[in-house]
């Protein structure tokens, strides 16, 4: 029987959606280049208390279209979903250091971990106004 | 050719499906229409405390039969959600229009309504006086396939004045009572 050129681009084209791009177990420790990706996804601000930079966190959040879900301010957490035909979660912490406040930030788009630079960029240039304008409405 | 035309085609829906889709540009940018809805979303309450809004929206989420989901009250958050009919009579008619000529469509069945409300000092950082409220609120409705058919922000005018025209009533109770 000879095989043909179509068939094997078939069984390819099969194996290629049955296999994915990776097992689904190796997502349960997935995460990219550690150091390089917590750059991306913290900004420190320099003498704002927490409370103040997690209200501005809410608010820049909001005005980005998300729903908050949840905060808590001794933890330091907020997190919050935006829908636009698509799903985006997102957790912000806020820890207190000794002069200054840092801000983690990391996002999920539908089923995959945002790890670009530029959507956290987009982020911290509308929380940098929140919290340095001061000024909601 | 025929090779090179099959090479394409598998390129082609191995470049579209990928491994997931990617996130769009503006997701995480303040856009033009970013302040139209702060505006649309929110009201300045005076002389009032960040406790008596925050109570008022409780009142106003359970006016509307939400569950209260969750609270923060140091942050000035309060979130809600219901599950109700998404049956709208003109999908319906539609569909049974399909199912003559054969078609098995789908209508709406369902969904699940989300509010969060935010309270935030007019001045960051300042235990003020004048406080914020914004309200948003986002759905997401399943068919009659059970396949989810809607996920959005909610972004209708009538929708926020109706309700903060609730707050006001439930404000002025809540500060003279």
């Amino acid at each position: 029987m000879r095989i043909t050129f179509k068939q094997v681009t078939g069984l390819v084209f099969i194996a290629l959606l049955m296999s994915g791009c990776a097992s689904s177990k190796s997502r349960i420790m997935e995460g990219g280049s550690q150091v390089e990706l917590r750059s991306y996804q913290t900004r420190s601000y320099e003498s704002e208390s927490k409370l103040k930079a997690m209200r501005a966190v809410m608010a820049t959040l909001q005005d980005l279209g998300f729903v908050i879900d949840k905060a808590d301010d001794v933890i330091g957490i907020v997190s919050a979903t935006k829908l636009d035909g698509y799903a985006l979660q997102m957790s912000v912490s806020v820890r207190e250091r000794s002069s200054s406040v840092e801000v983690r930030a990391n996002a999920q788009y539908n089923l995959q971990a945002v790890e670009d630079r530029e959507p956290y960029q987009n982020f911290f240039t509308a929380l940098d106004k929140a919290i340095f304008l001061d000024e909601n409405l | 050719m025929k090779i090179i035309k099959y090479i394409l085609a598998i390129s082609a829906i191995i470049l579209i499906n990928g491994c997931a889709s990617t996130i769009p540009k503006e997701a995480l940018a303040l856009t033009s229409s970013s302040l139209e809805e702060r505006q649309l979303q929110s009201r300045i309450y005076e002389d009032v405390t960040e406790q008596q809004v925050l109570s008022a929206g409780v009142h106003i989420f359970q006016d509307l039969g939400a569950k209260i989901t969750e609270t923060e009250t140091d942050l000035g958050l309060i979130v809600g959600e219901k599950d109700r009919d998404a049956v709208e009579a003109g999908q319906v008619a539609t569909v049974i229009f399909a199912a003559l000529l054969g078609v098995n469509a789908a209508y709406d069945t369902n969904q699940k309504i989300k509010f969060s409300l935010v309270t935030t000092p007019v001045k960051l950082g300042q235990d003020d006086k004048r406080w914020i409220a914004r309200l948003t609120i986002q759905r997401l409705v399943w068919n009659s396939h059970n396949q989810l058919s809607k996920i959005e922000a909610v972004k209708d005018e009538e929708v926020y004045q109706a309700f903060f025209e609730k707050m006001n009533k439930a404000l002025f109770l809540e500060t003279n009572s």
